[in-house]
């Protein structure tokens, strides 16, 4: 079988022109310095000064460390346990807003998910302190009811609100968008046809925003990965996590080649994660 | 005839006017500039708080000159960032003592002139040729104030005779409510100092190293969290930790006197002494001036200015600043115990032997003392 004519391509110059800008911003901002962070991950410090060279001393050092290990996957853990709480938790909320809500409430509540983002994360990360501390609000609520005073500062417990702050809003905006598009009378087909909610829903909307929501996944998994605050000041950096081990290695000695072997691990952990999930979600179908 | 203008010329000014009044700003632009640019500015490497008004507001008023700071955390910091800037970058560097070595070796401070300072006025002979301030006979650095680190606690959980040893941080009451200043340094020296080693504390072999490891680890089960300052202020602050390893008044000194009950004790092991201490930077061109404001904070104003510091309170170091404080704030005084006669004085505490000066590993590494660090976070 003969294969279809492809497009022939052609060197445009008009398309070029506009393709320019993001290309030279990627290569500045992302590319050279990413890099610049492999290359200083082979550099030694002398004197609280880094030194050019290329050695393996710092990828030796770290990757013999047991702490290094147990940091890591620690991070990993926690962080896929704030997806999973996250995924769940912004479900029904996304489910509501994508078929229950009218579209000017759909917007509303799209544009007060937003509003977080406009307050620092880390303010936002303080308030928690008021809410959570033994003397805070939860615990005098759950006093009057002969509960408590319960320890939720400086515990994983708090690690976790604290990255669910910074990624739960964004979540229930991915969700909701990925659901809002579905056909809608794809849905009504299959109650049509005698599917009962529960199926509808596994086998019609998950599978239809499967995209969208394994995207929101990613999203909340990269963005708790690489979180300092929330580990160090609702954690009280009990088990620390990658980006407060990479904050230890450079406060003393001043080893930011050290810090950038912890930097590169972490960034080609996440790279991995999300080309597999971005192959996941875009995978057909394969046909009966 | 032509009517009398009743317009303002200054609310409502006519265009020929706004021409004129734009044209003497702009010609007089060039000496307003000129007379901003007389004032000197002086750049400051600190720990925060020491560039702040309630401690040179004063002093740049009395001399037209503005103190830029900038501040670092932690002794390692301030060399990186003295290492990464060029020479004369910085006029004036506040170091913790046992840095000072290391910024005269690396040629990035000025030598002084002894003479230039009121050496004869300071409270304790040891302040006089303080280790590390001094090589060869030539002084390097100015010591500025100090602090005692020891037993941090809540007044409520732990009595003052429980808070008289290290061994109320193993209290089964305060289990996951004993807190570490993040810096293995003070945390790791206070448990040299529960295993025995006194004066050695920093000097100890292998053997004794693991001991200290071992205490150290014993130690884990205890802990709710690791703090940097904010950390630490808030979590005595809240009541979230009951007691706190590697910090001293410096900052239950604030806690208190906003009324916390909280407060800092020596423990009968014995407190180590942070020093903080000022340098004039390699090649700075406003050594003069520096000068002048090194000899206004040695005296006696600007002794009690220091511990009245509101970021963190030091005691002071010349007889002059301490009978000034007396006089000028006497609850401050009576409060962190610089009267004669108190028990903690931190003067009489430095000459029972109870007070041992921050330093760095003698047979161990930095590194190897964070490492372990780290191993304990994670443990």
């Amino acid at each position: 079988m003969p294969l279809p004519n492809r497009p022939k391509t052609t060197f445009s110059a008009y398309a070029m022109t506009w393709r320019l800008p993001i290309i030279v911003w990627q290569l500045i901002f992302f590319v050279g310095p990413v890099v610049f962070m492999v290359a200083m991950s082979f550099f030694l410090v002398k004197n609280y000064r880094m030194t050019e060279a290329f050695e393996f001393v710092n990828w030796s050092k770290m990757m013999s460390k047991g702490y290094f290990w147990d940091s890591y996957w620690h991070t990993i853990w926690i962080a896929t346990l704030a997806t999973v709480c996250a995924m769940c938790l912004a479900f029904p909320a996304a489910f509501a807003l994508a078929f229950k809500a009218s579209d000017n409430t759909r917007r509303w509540a799209i544009f007060l998910l937003i509003i977080p983002f406009f307050t620092s994360y880390l303010v936002r990360t303080f308030s928690w302190f008021v809410i959570l501390s033994e003397s805070g609000v939860v615990n005098a609520m759950l006093g009057y009811i002969g509960l408590g005073p319960y320890t939720m500062l400086n515990t994983t417990f708090g690690t976790l609100v604290g990255y669910l702050t910074l990624t739960l809003p964004l979540v229930v905006i991915l969700q909701t968008v990925s659901m809002a598009n579905i056909d809608k009378t794809l849905i009504e087909a299959a109650r049509n046809l005698g599917c009962k909610p529960a199926a509808t829903l596994w086998r019609v909307i998950i599978p239809l925003s499967k995209s969208g929501l394994i995207i929101a996944a990613v999203f909340c998994f990269i963005l708790s990965f690489g979180d300092f605050v929330a580990p160090f000041y609702l954690g009280g950096s009990q088990e620390p996590t990658l980006p407060i081990l990479i904050l230890d290695t450079t406060k003393s000695g001043q080893q930011w080649p050290r810090a950038a072997v912890v930097a590169v691990i972490m960034m080609a952990t996440l790279f991995t994660i999300a080309f597999t999930a971005i192959a996941l979600a875009y995978r057909k179908r394969a046909s009966k | 005839m032509t009517k009398p203008s009743t317009r303002n010329p200054i609310l409502n000014p006519s265009r020929r006017a706004l021409l004129r009044m734009g044209g003497g700003i702009a010609l007089s632009a060039p000496f307003v500039s000129r007379a901003w640019a007389a004032t000197t500015e002086i750049n400051m490497l600190a720990w925060y708080g020491h560039g702040e008004p309630d401690m040179v507001a004063d002093f740049e008023a009395a001399n037209n000159v503005k103190f830029v700071p900038k501040y670092y955390a932690g002794g390692d910091n301030m060399l990186a960032l003295i290492a990464q800037s060029p020479p004369g970058t910085y006029d004036i560097i506040l170091s913790d003592a046992e840095f000072v070595q290391q910024l005269n070796l690396a040629g990035y401070i000025e030598e002084l002139n002894p003479a230039d300072y009121p050496f004869d006025d300071m409270l304790h002979a040891d302040f006089q040729q303080f280790p590390g301030h001094w090589a060869d006979g030539k002084l390097h650095s100015l010591i500025l104030r100090g602090g005692h680190l020891g037993v941090s606690y809540n007044k409520n959980a732990i009595s003052a005779e429980e808070a008289a040893s290290y061994s109320c941080f193993w209290k089964p009451e305060v289990k996951g409510k004993v807190g570490h200043f993040d810096w293995h340094l003070p945390s790791l020296g206070m448990m040299s100092l529960y295993n025995g080693n006194g004066a050695n504390l920093w000097d100890i072999d292998d053997a004794a190293w693991g001991d200290v490891q071992e205490t150290t680890m014993g130690l884990r089960q205890q802990v709710g969290g690791f703090f940097d300052y904010g950390g630490t202020f808030n979590s005595l602050k809240n009541g979230e930790m009951l007691a706190m390893c590697g910090i001293g008044d410096w900052i239950t000194g604030v806690l208190e006197k906003d009324g916390a009950p909280v407060g800092s004790v020596i423990p009968k092991e014995g407190g180590i002494q942070f020093t903080e201490s000022y340098c004039i930077g390699k090649d700075s061109e406003k050594a003069d001036i520096v000068k002048a404001f090194m000899q206004h904070m040695l005296s006696p104003a600007g002794q009690v200015k220091s511990a009245q510091m509101g970021a963190y309170p030091g005691f002071c170091v010349t007889k002059g600043g301490r009978a000034a404080l007396i006089e000028q704030d006497p609850k401050e005084a009576a409060r962190s115990h610089q009267m004669e006669g108190m028990s903690n004085d931190p003067i009489a505490l430095i000459n029972e032997g109870r007070i041992h000066y921050r330093d760095i590993p003698k047979q161990q590494s930095l590194e190897d003392w964070n490492d372990f660090w780290s191993e304990y976070k994670n443990a």
